[in-house]
């Protein structure tokens, strides 16, 4: 009977810490969490290409306002700086999440996940209200084509932030019923990829959108 | 087999981290939030601060957020360009490569259909 060293190094696939030789044609096929984790990173880059497309829109569309209020008249850049103040600080709580399910620490965790939720939902507040009060002015996503493309963009994001707190709260309920199991820290880390994955684009985003649109 | 053979051919899943230990993974998200943080704040204040010639402040801005993105790739995303890490880094590269082409692409080819599709002055358009 044959036992390769790979298989005994990691009976349960986690494959958190260097079993041998995957993707180099020794030790057999990768493990479940380097394989789910992989295909999760590659969506994560299909959705940065579709955002890339939002992001072209808006490039091209950015000065056609149609005699409508042009992005610096309307752009708030103090709720701007808490938005990313909040998603930056949700993205360090959400590091600190997987740091306590590594350690298995469950009180650790949800503690870091409910911050990681408050943080995310002050977000999606600040930016409906912003949302809310750009209509309620008149510059409405039917006003102009650079409104049009501002709304799309932003609001994809917004759209993404929010299924990610949907998203939060079903992992801190797997974690609740089904303790630390292998698929579910399979789910945590591609929750915990899309979170600052959707950091990096509120990165991109803030400083194309906001800050270079209220320079002009 | 040597311990180094065995750490360059393992691979790791995005957003593992190569290093063990707790202590090790909060230092590396640490310095990755006062990083960002002194990024995104130097991102906000210096176009208000007057210290650049104009036109030059949207290059500034890029680079902040160019930097930042690599921030928080490396400290809170742990994409290396260690060998365990040679997969993930390849499909970034490849979904950097298309985003490049997709908007410097399309900014390129609208940029010059503005310039020949307008009517009178093409020089009002021009940025």
């Amino acid at each position: 009977m044959i036992e390769t060293p790979a298989a005994n190094a990691d009976p349960c696939h986690l494959g958190t810490h260097h079993q041998r030789a995957a993707g180099h044609g020794e030790g057999g096929p990768a493990s479940r969490r380097i394989i789910v984790g992989y295909g999760f990173w590659i969506f994560l880059l299909g959705d940065i290409v579709m955002f890339s497309a939002l992001f072209a829109a808006y490039a091209v569309l950015q000065g056609e306002t149609a005699g409508g209020p042009a992005g610096r008249e309307i752009f708030d850049l103090n709720s701007v700086a808490i938005e990313t103040a909040c998603l930056l600080a949700s993205s360090f709580t959400c590091g600190l999440a997987s740091l306590a399910v590594e350690a298995r620490r469950a009180p650790a965790y949800y503690a870091a996940m409910g911050v990681t939720f408050v943080l995310g939902a002050a977000f999606i507040l600040l930016e409906v209200r912003e949302f809310a009060d750009l209509v309620a002015r008149g510059a409405a996503p039917q006003r102009s084509a650079f409104l049009s493309a501002f709304f799309t963009l932003v609001g994809c994001h917004g759209l993404h932030v929010t299924a990610g707190l949907l998203w939060l709260t079903t992992m801190m309920a797997q974690i609740y019923a089904k303790g630390f199991r292998a698929d579910i820290l399979r789910r945590f880390l591609c929750f915990s990829l899309f979170w600052h994955a959707l950091d990096i684009i509120w990165v991109a985003l803030f400083t194309v959108v906001y800050l270079m649109g209220a320079g002009q | 087999m040597s311990e180094d053979h065995k750490r360059a051919g393992s691979d790791l899943a995005p957003g593992d981290e190569p290093l063990d230990g707790l202590t090790s993974g909060l230092q590396s998200y640490l310095i990755g939030l006062a990083l960002a943080a002194l990024l995104t704040v130097a991102a906000f204040v210096l176009p208000g601060m007057g210290l650049l010639w104009g036109p030059g402040v949207p290059v500034a801005l890029a680079v902040l957020a160019i930097a930042q993105m690599g921030v928080h790739l490396v400290f809170f995303l742990h994409i290396t360009t260690a060998p365990d890490n040679t997969n993930n880094v390849l499909a970034l590269a490849f979904g950097v490569l298309i985003v490049m082409l997709l908007i410097g692409g399309s900014v390129w080819i609208m940029g010059h259909l503005n310039h020949n599709m307008m009517p009178s002055h093409p020089m009002m358009r021009m940025p």
